[in-house]
This record gives C-alpha cells, sequence and structure tokens, in this order.
C-alpha cells in the first residue's frame, strides 16, 4: 500500500508587492505512512500550515509535488480522501448539528437515511448525541469543535488534516478532546497530519513530531516519539517520564540544541535523565 | 423597558395639550392632539382606505425593489464585469432624489394610474437591498471557502450551501432599511398629482382646505403605516439572524 502522504521536494513562494516574494517553505521532504499520527509543530511563520494546506490542495506547491494515497494531491481531494478540520470549527450556523454533519455527506450525494444514520453514529462517537438537534450558537467553543472533528469523519476518510483544531479550546477542554481523538484515531485507523503551537499535545498525540523553523519554513528535524499504540494512551501517559522525555527532546529539537532555552515545568520533573528519544521505545505506558 | 417610553409619549401629549390650550395657539400653527384625535376617529374611514391604498403602493414596491435587488445583487457576486458595469450605475442612483422622478413617471404612465408611485418605492427600495445584499455574498468567511474546496464542491454547490444563507441577515437587514423608504417614497409621490386615493394626497387636501387637524390625522395614519412596515421586516430580519453569531 502507498503512503498517506508523500511530499517530494516541495516549495511554496508567496509572491509579495513590487516583484518581493516570501518563501513560506524551502524545500520539504515528508512522509506520513498509513495509519501513522504525524505532528508538525514549529513558531509562528514556519509554514506548518501552509504545508498541511499543500496537503489538502487548498494551496498549489510552488516546486515539487504531493501524492496523497499514491496519487495528486489535486485528485484525492477530488476524490474525497481526506478529512479536514480547522482552528476555527466553521460550522455552518443556520445549521443544526446534524446538518452541519452530513454537509459533505449531502454534497456528494448520500441519500438521506444514510445521511441521518451516519451522523447519529458520528455524534454517539464525539459524544454529542444529545445535541442533534441544536444550531451551533447554542454550543459551547468544545462542543463545535467536536462537531467539526465528527464532520471531517463523515466520510471515513483514511487521512485526517488537522490545523490546530484545538488551538482555541482551554486547557481542560483540550486534554480531553486529545484524548478523544487518540480513542477516535485507534478506532478509526486514520493517518492523522496535525498541526500545532503545544509541544506536550504533539508528544501526547504522535508517532513523529515534525519540528519546523521559520524563514524560510523548513524542517528542522524529525522526533520519533512512538509513546505505545494508540489503544492505551491515556491521561495517565502524561505523567509518565517518557512522556516529558520526548517533551524536552521535541524542545530542544524546536530551540535548538542548547540546553539554556529549554524551559517549562515539563523538563523540571525528571525528564533530564533521558535524554535521547530512542531510549523511549517501548517505555511502558502507566 | 417598555413603560418608560410610554410614559415619555403622554408626558409629551399633555404638555402639547397644555401648550396649545394654555397658550391659545391657532389650528393651523399646531392643533391639539385632542382635536387630532378626534379627526381621526372621525375620518377613520378616510384615513383606513388611504392606508389601504398608499400601503399597497409601497408593498408592491417594496417587494418588486427587493426582488430586483437581489437579483441584481446575486448577478454582480457572481460576475465581476457585471459589477463593474452597474457600479457607476448604483452610485448614481443612489444619489437620485428619487421622488423628484414622480411627474416624469405620472406623464409616462398616465395620471389616473398608481404604477409611477410603485415604480418610485421599488427604486427606493432596490438601493438599499442591493447594496446590503452584495456585501452579505462577498463576507464568506474563508474557512468556509476553504471547506467548500476542500469538499471539492462544484461552484454551484458552494453558493446554495454557504454563500447564499450566509448573505440573507444581510439582505433582512437591507429590506428593514428599505421598508421604511418604500412608505416614504410611495408617500410623498402622492405630493406631486396622480390618483387622489392615498395618505399623501389626503395630507396636502386637508391641508390645503385649512383643516390642520385633520392633515395630522393623516401624518398619524402614516406614521402608523410606516411603524407596521418596519415592524414586519424587524421581525423578518431577527428571525433570519436568529442563529447568527452577534
Amino acid at each position: 500500500m502507498s503512503d498517506a502522504v508523500t511530499v517530494c521536494a516541495a516549495s511554496k513562494i508567496f509572491p509579495l508587492a513590487r516583484g518581493q516574494q516570501m518563501v513560506a517553505l524551502e524545500v520539504i521532504d515528508l512522509t506520513v505512512a498509513p495509519g501513522e499520527f504525524v505532528s508538525l509543530i514549529g513558531p509562528s511563520g514556519c509554514g506548518k500550515s501552509t504545508l498541511l494546506r499543500l496537503i489538502a490542495d487548498l494551496d498549489q506547491p510552488t516546486t515539487g509535488s504531493i501524492e496523497v494515497f499514491g496519487k495528486t494531491a489535486r485528485q484525492a481531494r477530488i476524490d474525497q480522501d481526506y478529512g479536514i478540520a480547522f482552528q476555527q470549527a466553521g460550522l455552518l450556523p443556520w445549521r443544526t448539528v446534524t446538518g452541519n454533519i452530513e454537509l459533505p455527506l449531502e454534497l456528494h450525494g448520500v441519500g438521506k437515511a444514510a445521511r441521518r444514520a451516519r451522523a447519529a453514529e458520528l455524534l454517539a462517537l464525539v459524544g454529542l448525541s444529545d445535541f442533534a438537534d441544536r444550531y451551533p450558537d447554542q454550543l459551547s467553543g468544545g462542543m463545535q469543535q467536536r462537531v467539526a472533528i465528527a464532520r471531517s469523519l463523515a466520510e471515513s476518510p483514511e487521512l485526517l488534516l488537522m490545523d490546530e483544531p484545538f488551538g482555541a479550546l482551554d486547557e481542560m477542554t483540550r486534554e480531553r478532546m486529545q484524548n478523544e481523538l487518540v480513542r477516535l484515531c485507534a478506532e478509526t485507523g486514520a493517518a492523522v497530519v496535525f498541526v500545532t503551537h503545544s509541544i506536550p499535545e504533539a508528544v501526547f498525540l504522535s508517532d513523529r513530531v515534525v519540528v519546523m523553523s521559520p524563514r524560510p519554513g523548513r524542517i528542522r528535524e524529525i522526533v520519533p516519539v512512538g509513546l505505545g499504540s494508540a489503544g492505551n494512551r491515556d491521561d495517565g501517559l502524561r505523567e509518565a517520564s517518557g512522556f516529558f522525555a520526548a517533551v524536552s527532546a521535541v524542545r530542544e529539537a524546536l530551540h535548538g540544541s542548547s540546553g539554556a532555552e529549554v524551559r517549562g515545568e515539563e523538563t523540571l520533573r525528571g525528564a533530564e535523565t533521558l535524554r535521547g528519544v530512542e531510549t523511549l521505545r517501548g517505555v511502558e505506558t502507566p | 423597558m417598555i413603560l418608560a417610553p410610554v410614559i415619555l409619549g403622554v408626558v409629551v401629549l399633555v404638555l402639547w395639550q397644555l401648550a396649545v390650550v394654555g397658550f391659545a395657539i391657532k389650528p393651523y400653527v399646531l392643533p391639539s392632539p385632542t382635536a387630532i384625535g378626534d379627526q381621526f376617529g372621525r375620518a377613520s374611514n378616510t384615513i383606513w382606505s388611504g392606508t389601504r391604498v398608499t400601503g399597497f403602493n409601497a408593498l408592491v414596491g417594496l417587494l418588486l425593489g427587493a426582488v430586483l435587488g437581489i437579483l441584481f445583487a446575486i448577478v454582480s457576486a457572481l460576475v465581476r464585469v457585471f459589477d463593474e458595469v452597474t457600479l457607476p450605475v448604483v452610485t448614481a442612483l443612489a444619489v437620485v432624489p428619487i421622488v423628484a422622478l414622480a411627474p416624469v413617471l405620472y406623464t409616462m404612465f398616465g395620471a389616473g394610474a398608481e404604477t409611477g408611485r410603485q415604480l418610485i418605492a421599488a427604486l427606493a427600495v432596490f438601493i438599499p437591498v442591493y447594496v446590503n445584499t452584495l456585501r452579505g455574498l462577498r463576507q464568506v468567511r474563508p474557512v468556509h471557502r476553504d471547506l467548500m474546496r476542500a469538499y471539492a464542491a462544484s461552484s454551484w454547490q458552494a453558493t446554495r450551501t454557504v454563500t447564499l444563507p450566509g448573505a440573507i441577515p444581510f439582505l433582512f437587514t437591507g429590506l428593514r432599511i428599505a421598508s421604511s423608504l418604500a412608505v416614504i417614497s410611495a408617500l410623498i409621490a402622492e405630493y406631486f398629482g396622480g390618483p387622489a386615493a392615498g395618505l399623501g394626497k389626503s395630507i396636502t387636501s386637508a391641508a390645503a382646505y385649512s383643516n390642520y387637524a385633520l392633515a395630522y390625522a393623516f401624518v398619524l395614519g402614516s406614521i402608523v403605516l410606516g411603524l407596521v412596515f418596519y415592524l414586519l421586516t424587524l421581525a423578518l430580519e431577527k428571525f433570519a439572524t436568529r442563529h447568527s453569531p452577534a
């Protein structure tokens, strides 16, 4: 089976006024295996969202090529091979929760009864069955985002593209959503490309964390995390030493190798002894 | 909430009455509220029939102007060339004192027809409906545009599921603004001639016969008519925007 995503020497240059140009992405190579969870992390302007938009065929690369399941990104978009969620839930305010989840199915000609059934199934999956007939303005931000995620799963895609979907949520909601996402991925077996600002979030969710740096956007390092299979990742993992070690590894990759910039309480708690992520493979989660 | 303005209104009426009686103000300067109320009761049949005529003209104008405004807005949103061509025309229309066209239109359609008045109301309505609807059609949120592209939706699908429903609150805002204009235009157009059945004509003829209290009674009828139009379109707007984020 071909890789879920193959980015081959892709770059993105935005033309600016007066003949100037902005290099959003320098030449990028990246592959995502089927079922793999890959996070893109980096400071603002490192091109992580741009890379996601290229994979989604919302923008086209200036050079290089992008393949999704062995097809061009454009063909994959037309064939609806991926589901997508953004930082803003982007629900249609005039449609009910059910109507919003049904939207992609409706656009692609799925019959009414089948749509209803699938929406009910997805609502149960994200724990919002009681809110099927509500309108988005009657839901909290976290609930709206869950609806958006349910919508992205509507057509059972083999690939999920997520652009900071939890970025606007408070920390508690965010951790709960992360737990849910891990569970959803385990249940659906979809590959995920996940853009985030948050190091713990990237580490908790991912098989691999792609650390990017800005001006021009490029991949600085790919940190393998692999904190156990999705099925047994839970809140306990957030307390595990392997988690902290991976967090500091990603942080070091982000800030360069000097330890001087490493800060934050996670690193203070027992992570120092476990430098080097490779040693973490197979760490037991409590 | 409702009590305070009602009390204020009553106080103003009482002061008005007291002023007219106390200073013995002549009716041609200012009739008293009781005199106006008295005329309003006596002439209620005439006022009601006048209201129906003017109201019908305003309604026809409102519907015609709204339909045209919406159609033009959709075409402008879809076809950029059309937008560029119509923009100067609409801008010019917006500054034309539209009721000034009344005598010309009466000549065109004949003095016995209400058509001229209805067209004037339609013209007045067209502009705010067109401008607001077009703005609504242009307000598609980037996240919705991305979503439609990600779904590989055809441009008609995107228009139907995102652009048109998103423009509806704007359309109804335009309609609410236009509703008062429709009544005002239909009414003022009557000042410039045409059939004599409407409220505007009644105001001028009552004043011409020095029956000032009756003139004010017709003015009162016009105010009520304008309010009804406004409140109905306001209710429509509230209904259309009930799920829109504030």
